[in-house]
């Protein structure tokens, strides 16, 4: 398919066999020259385009990268202040509450019941329940939905880590209730160096919906997990509570860290975290790099489009006008070579022409001798009575006179046909011309039995033109005729005069025709079909040539196998066209 | 009446004249311009045949030195060029022109022709 669409677009100069060496004929290698122009109009175009679209592409990429990392990294850093704050809060209140009240009144189960009732009314939720625990790790007051009343913690390690810090914040883990919940605790130290510490437990409700209110675009996920990798909050993505995370967890920072990281199943995620202070609280905010770069795949296929579009116009446009040129120069090129031919081609006439004249000539004399021999021979038989009359010799003399006499006339027409002028404007009988044409010819016309008639019609006028040039034209046409015709064809020449007072001559063959697709191409020169027998292909442009020279026009009709017909107007009294001026 | 015959071929104004003879017209013949002039003094010649194409002196030449010594002298003029330009020169002054090889009777009728005028 291709192929063939290529063999129709083809341009004429594609196929050029490519001369490296020999005369100046060939100066041009036009599929190089055709090849270089597209390549160097290709490359200066193209180059520039290509080199500004990848850099605006990777400006694009980069920028929107940075801000899915910027975005990210805001969205951390405000969770975190939020969950610091949620937990800061709950911390001070309970801080507060050791500070504002004696051992005794907490101790006192209703007060501590008020309390609890009190917070909890005043903070939103979040706290559970509460207890007293003395310094010996028992739990001494209590209330909440659970009995846990005078259990010991004394060997737990929150119990050790709050007698050391005085503040201890929790991972979420079940404990008896099952439920997922973390506890505060904060010690108050009595001034006779004994303590007491208060706990409460918050439910994770609050981080929960703190975080799933986040508005994450890009298959986002926020979540909370401990520094051991367990999950503190479910996580849309990446597991339920309390199950181990599927990622390690990232090093230590005090700031917001966005990384960009694969995921385990290699897919590039944003991963953006920061450590909440003094909680064991990592809040992780996890964005699918595919999802959030959706929009940026968009831009790219466009930008994709936008320059595959225009390469393809550009190329087609240099294709195009590369072609066009190229193929002008070689037509100009063709035209430059058919001027030199037709230079060396005439040059070879005249001295054909001057080579003809001078044989003639010297034929002539000779031609001269013997017929006034003859004529004496025929003489001294009829007028001296001596000699027999035998009718026999006089028959033969009058032989030689008559051979001599046509020898004349064929030298006389040659001499006249090889004679060089320019266009020399005479009054010429149309019928008359082409019977001296065919003349020339006669004889191949015998040898191979063609039948030659000539019908010319009364109306046709004299006409003004160049004698020579006529000659030429039509002996050219009869010669192609006899060419393209079998032995025994058929010529038929016509001339009539038509309404706009031309004179129309057809020479019309019966002989092989002319393809359809040959027929556009006759009047090219070096068009042949005969390459291979010598044809140069200059015969029918010199014809061509010719009858526009002497303001004619020239016309071919064909059929493949039938025939062909040349039809030739000229016109009876226009003026021949101006040759070059000299 | 005197008629004078100039051709470089011997072969051919030899024949033409004995040819000439045969039909009563007395003819002297030359192979050069020279020989021509040199009897063209002593004989009044009243009709020149003379080639055109001849070695050293043309014919057309040869008519221009008769014409000026004798005026009167008519010409007929016989070539085995017969280009348009030797027509139209030979044909300016009313002188025949015939193109080789030509036929006696023709040329006879030429002649009478020309000396009826």
């Amino acid at each position: 398919m291709m192929r063939t669409l290529f063999e129709k677009w083809k341009p004429a100069f594609w196929n050029l066999p490519v001369h490296t060496q020999g005369p100046f004929k060939h100066m041009f290698n036009f599929r190089r020259i055709w090849k270089l122009t597209v390549a160097l109009t290709a490359g200066v175009t193209l180059l520039p385009l290509i080199a500004i679209t990848l850099i605006d592409y990777n400006v694009t990429q980069s920028s929107i990268e940075s801000e899915i990392l910027l975005t990210t990294a805001r969205s951390v850093s405000n969770t975190k202040r939020s969950i610091s704050f949620f937990l800061d809060e709950r911390k001070s209140a309970l801080d507060f509450l050791v500070h504002n009240n004696t051992f005794e009144s907490l101790m006192d189960e209703s007060n501590l019941a008020r309390i609890l009732r009190d917070l909890q009314k005043g903070f939103g939720g979040g706290f559970e329940d509460m207890g007293v625990i003395d310094a010996a790790g028992l739990q001494r007051a209590y209330v909440g939905p659970y009995n846990l009343k005078g259990k010991d913690y004394s060997d737990q390690s929150w119990f050790r880590k709050v007698v050391e810090s005085g503040i201890y914040i929790s991972d979420v883990f079940l404990g008896f209730r099952n439920v997922p919940h973390l506890v505060i605790a904060v010690k108050y130290d009595l001034p006779d160096g004994d303590f007491y510490i208060l706990r409460s437990s918050l439910d994770t409700y609050r981080f929960i919906l703190l975080l799933s209110e986040l508005e994450l675009s890009g298959r986002g996920d926020a979540f909370m997990i401990n520094d051991h990798g367990i999950l503190q909050t479910p996580s849309r993505y990446h597991g339920k509570v309390l199950e181990p995370f599927s990622l390690p967890v990232p090093a230590y920072s005090d700031r917001t860290e966005v990384h960009e990281i694969q995921d385990v199943k290699g897919e590039p995620i944003i991963f953006g975290y920061a450590y909440i202070p003094n909680t064991p609280f990592i809040l992780v905010i996890v964005k699918l790099k595919r999802a959030m770069m959706k929009s940026w795949h968009q831009t790219r296929l466009q930008l994709i489009g936008f320059l595959v579009a225009s390469i393809t116009i550009i190329l087609l446009v240099i294709l195009g006008v590369a072609t066009y040129l190229v193929n002008n120069l070689y037509v100009t090129d063709q035209k430059r070579l058919m001027s030199l031919h037709q230079l060396e081609y005439g040059s070879k006439m005249a001295s054909i022409g001057r080579l003809a004249a001078g044989i003639a000539h010297e034929i002539n004399n000779p031609l001269a001798i013997i017929n006034e021999k003859a004529g004496l021979i025929k003489d001294l038989f009829c007028y001296k009575k001596e000699y027999a009359d035998d009718p026999r010799l006089i028959r033969t003399i009058d032989a030689i006179i008559a051979s001599v006499e046509r020898c004349g006339t064929i030298t006389k027409r040659l001499l006249g046909f090889s004679r060089q002028s320019d266009v020399m404007l005479q009054k010429i009988d149309v019928g008359e011309l082409l019977r001296e044409v065919l003349s020339f010819t006669g004889k191949e016309a015998e040898y191979r039995s063609i039948d030659v008639t000539v019908a010319v019609q009364d109306a046709v006028p004299l006409i003004e033109s160049d004698r020579g040039k006529l000659q030429q034209i039509f002996l050219n046409l009869i010669n192609n005729s006899f060419a393209a015709m079998e032995d025994g064809g058929h010529l038929e020449i016509s001339a009539v005069l038509n309404a706009a007072r031309e004179v129309v001559v057809s020479v019309k063959d019966d002989g092989c025709g002319i393809s359809e697709a040959d027929l556009r191409r006759v009047f090219e020169p070096f068009f042949s079909t005969k390459t291979q027998k010598g044809g140069t292909g200059l015969g029918l442009s010199i014809t061509y040539n010719l009858v526009k020279e002497i303001g004619g026009q020239i016309d071919v009709e064909s059929e493949e196998g039938v025939g062909t017909c040349f039809i030739v107007r000229l016109p009876v009294d226009a003026q021949p066209k101006k040759e070059n001026p000299k | 009446m005197n008629i004078l015959l100039v051709d470089d071929e011997i072969e051919l104004v030899s024949t033409l004249a004995e040819r000439l003879e045969i039909r009563g017209i007395e003819a002297h013949w030359f192979t050069n311009a020279k020989d021509a002039l040199k009897s063209a003094e002593t004989v009044p010649y009243d009709l020149a045949i003379l080639d055109v194409k001849m070695p050293r002196t043309s014919g057309l030449e040869l008519r221009d030195r008769l014409k000026r010594k004798y005026p009167n002298i008519k010409f007929i003029f016989l070539t085995g060029h017969g280009s348009e330009e030797d027509y139209r020169r030979g044909a300016v002054d009313g002188a025949v022109y015939l193109v080789k090889p030509i036929q006696i009777d023709q040329l006879i009728a030429r002649m009478n022709e020309i000396l009826k005028t």
